[in-house]
């Protein structure tokens, strides 16, 4: 799989709002999708994401993967990333 | 050190402009137990989906009803409407509750005589009555409520053959200003047609009148119908008496009133959009203060209350089979019961919410069940926390017209169970097999055997 970049412009606020200033599109995320989006901002990729939220959450990789994969899905179909 | 608690990651899109109409700030309670008792258990030890009945829910239900109507009119008398939920271990609550049976089939009419229900006990209603369904109902003196001429005919021409009275009434339709009209049970109204049909019974020394009988619809959303009909009602009564010296025994005003399911279309729940059931309980004793000439001996007001009385007493468990993406990236969750079990989400978008605790962020979702059907839809927009394969959920108000309208296609029907008021879970309906589905089928000899290659 390529690698996915995050659009550049995306601003994430502490509460969990997401700004596009692009578009002018707003969203919201859950604690995890928040934390998978910074990951993401500072350049992680897929691996060191799984890696650092298993570490600190009560989750098994597979099962992260999984849903990983689903919310980088969500990601693409918003057009917030784009295969780098 | 114990790691943080995990919760799939959700994105939703802001819609600016627009209310949101799923309600995602709402945060609804996950439903764990049913009646103090672990959802978890009652599945580890009943399997899913799973039928659940509240006993309890049912007497308080049918205690209130009851309270309602008789602080305004003194002689009401409730008849369990069979073909909302005709389980033996459901009606004999209601019947020990007092209530009697109304029935609109043979197969409901022998259910309830074989549950010990005497024939005077019984209203017999319903616009298919065969022969001997109507020489039965005759000699067990049950109530019958003619639906049209044809039945009239039939029971005078029954009654002489076997020399016998038959306990009559009629039911009759009206206009009460609710589209669409529900003229085709009964006898009309304002064409003029009730009042000869009564003419016909009245000179028949054969037929006894005890009654007249309406029921205007179901889920009716608002009591004004109600006074309509009685109004009628209590006007072809006085004219039976004035014109016919007809006393009679009672007045029964159908069911119809509605439970705390939301239909689809409509925005508000139930709960603040419906009526509360002491208006209805006015609309439908207030014109029988109008009776005339009866004295000290006013006729008893019979209800045939169905879905009021036990909608919110069934719940429906059910376990996420799987998760899918749609092609636009909405969320949906496959579950293990479907329009096979809910025939009523066709009209009711039942509360669905998690057996377990989730997180508070919340995605919106279509809910499909387990059959392999396009129109197998239990919800096709909620909005639900994260919940993930093998988690549970629960459906509620799902006592009414569920488990009489469940389908046997492409799969089982599950067991249904009722949680008892004073303690423990009994089995009221075990699951069914497939030697159970298969034992009426006969398979000619020459079909047997087969050789595929
Ligand atoms: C004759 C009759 N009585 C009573 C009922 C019970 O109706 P509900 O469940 O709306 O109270 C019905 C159901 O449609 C009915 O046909």
């Amino acid at each position: 799989m390529g690698k996915q970049k995050i659009s550049s412009s995306l601003a994430l606020s502490e509460n969990g709002f997401l700004f596009l200033p692009t578009t002018g599109e707003t969203f919201t995320v859950n604690e995890m999708g928040k934390l998978i989006l910074k990951y993401l901002q500072e350049g992680k990729d897929q691996q060191s994401i799984v890696d650092a939220i298993t570490e600190e959450y009560d989750v098994e990789a597979e099962d992260l993967q999984r849903d990983y994969l689903d919310f980088m899905g969500q990601l693409k179909q918003f057009q917030l990333v784009v295969e780098g | 050190m114990g790691k943080k608690q995990y919760e799939r990651p959700i994105i939703n899109k802001q819609y600016s402009g627009f209310m949101n109409k799923f309600g995602n700030a709402t945060v609804s309670q996950p439903k764990t137990e049913i009646e103090n008792i672990p959802v978890k258990d009652l599945v580890a030890q009943y399997g899913s989906p799973l039928f659940v009945m509240s006993e309890r829910v049912m007497r308080e239900n049918q205690r209130n009803v009851a309270r309602i109507f008789r602080t305004r009119y003194p002689k009401v008398q409730f008849a369990w409407s069979y073909k909302t939920n005709y389980m033996n271990a459901v009606c004999s609550v209601f019947h020990q509750e007092g209530s009697w049976a109304e029935v609109v089939s043979e197969f409901e009419y022998d259910r309830a005589r074989r549950l010990g229900v005497q024939g005077e006990h019984i209203i017999f209603n319903g616009p298919d009555k065969s022969t001997e369904g109507l020489e039965r109902a005759i000699r067990e003196k049950a109530k019958i409520h003619i639906d049209h001429y044809d039945e009239l005919y039939e029971l005078i021409e029954i009654t002489e053959r076997l020399g016998l009275t038959a306990q009559v009434a009629i039911r009759v339709n009206y206009d009460v200003g609710v589209y669409p009209k529900w003229d085709r049970f009964g006898f009309n109204y304002e064409n003029g047609e009730a009042r000869e049909a009564l003419k016909r019974i009245v000179v028949n020394k054969k037929l006894k009148l005890v009654g007249l009988h309406s029921h205007i619809g179901t889920y009716m959303m608002s009591p004004e119908p109600y006074r309509i009909a009685m109004t009628k009602m209590v006007a072809l009564a006085n004219w039976l008496k004035s014109q016919h010296h007809v006393h009679l025994e009672y007045l029964d005003a159908g069911g119809g009133l509605p439970s705390h399911n939301t239909l689809k279309g409509q925005y508000l729940q139930a709960e603040e959009a419906l009526p509360a059931l002491d208006q209805y309980a006015d609309a439908i004793t207030g014109p029988l203060f109008e009776l005339e000439s009866y004295g000290d001996s006013m006729p008893t007001l019979i209800l045939e209350s169905g879905r009021a009385l036990i909608d919110n007493a069934g719940f429906l468990i059910s376990t996420i089979s799987a998760l899918k993406r749609l092609s636009d990236g909405k969320r949906a969750y496959i579950i293990d019961a479907g329009i096979n079990l809910l025939f009523t989400s066709f009209w009711y978008k039942h509360k669905l919410v998690p057996a377990q605790a989730t997180g508070v962020i919340k995605e919106n979702a279509s809910v499909f069940g387990p059959l392999c059907m396009n129109i197998d839809c239990i919800h096709e927009d909620i909005s639900l926390p994260a919940m993930k394969k093998g988690e549970h959920v629960v459906l509620f108000n799902v006592g009414a017209y569920t488990m009489t309208q469940w389908m046997q296609f492409i799969t089982l029907r599950p067991s249904v169970v009722m949680i008892m008021e004073k303690g423990g879970v009994e089995v009221i309906r075990k699951g069914e097999s497939l030697d159970y589905v298969m034992q009426l089928e006969q398979t000619p000899d020459s079909l047997k055997k087969f050789s595929l290659v």
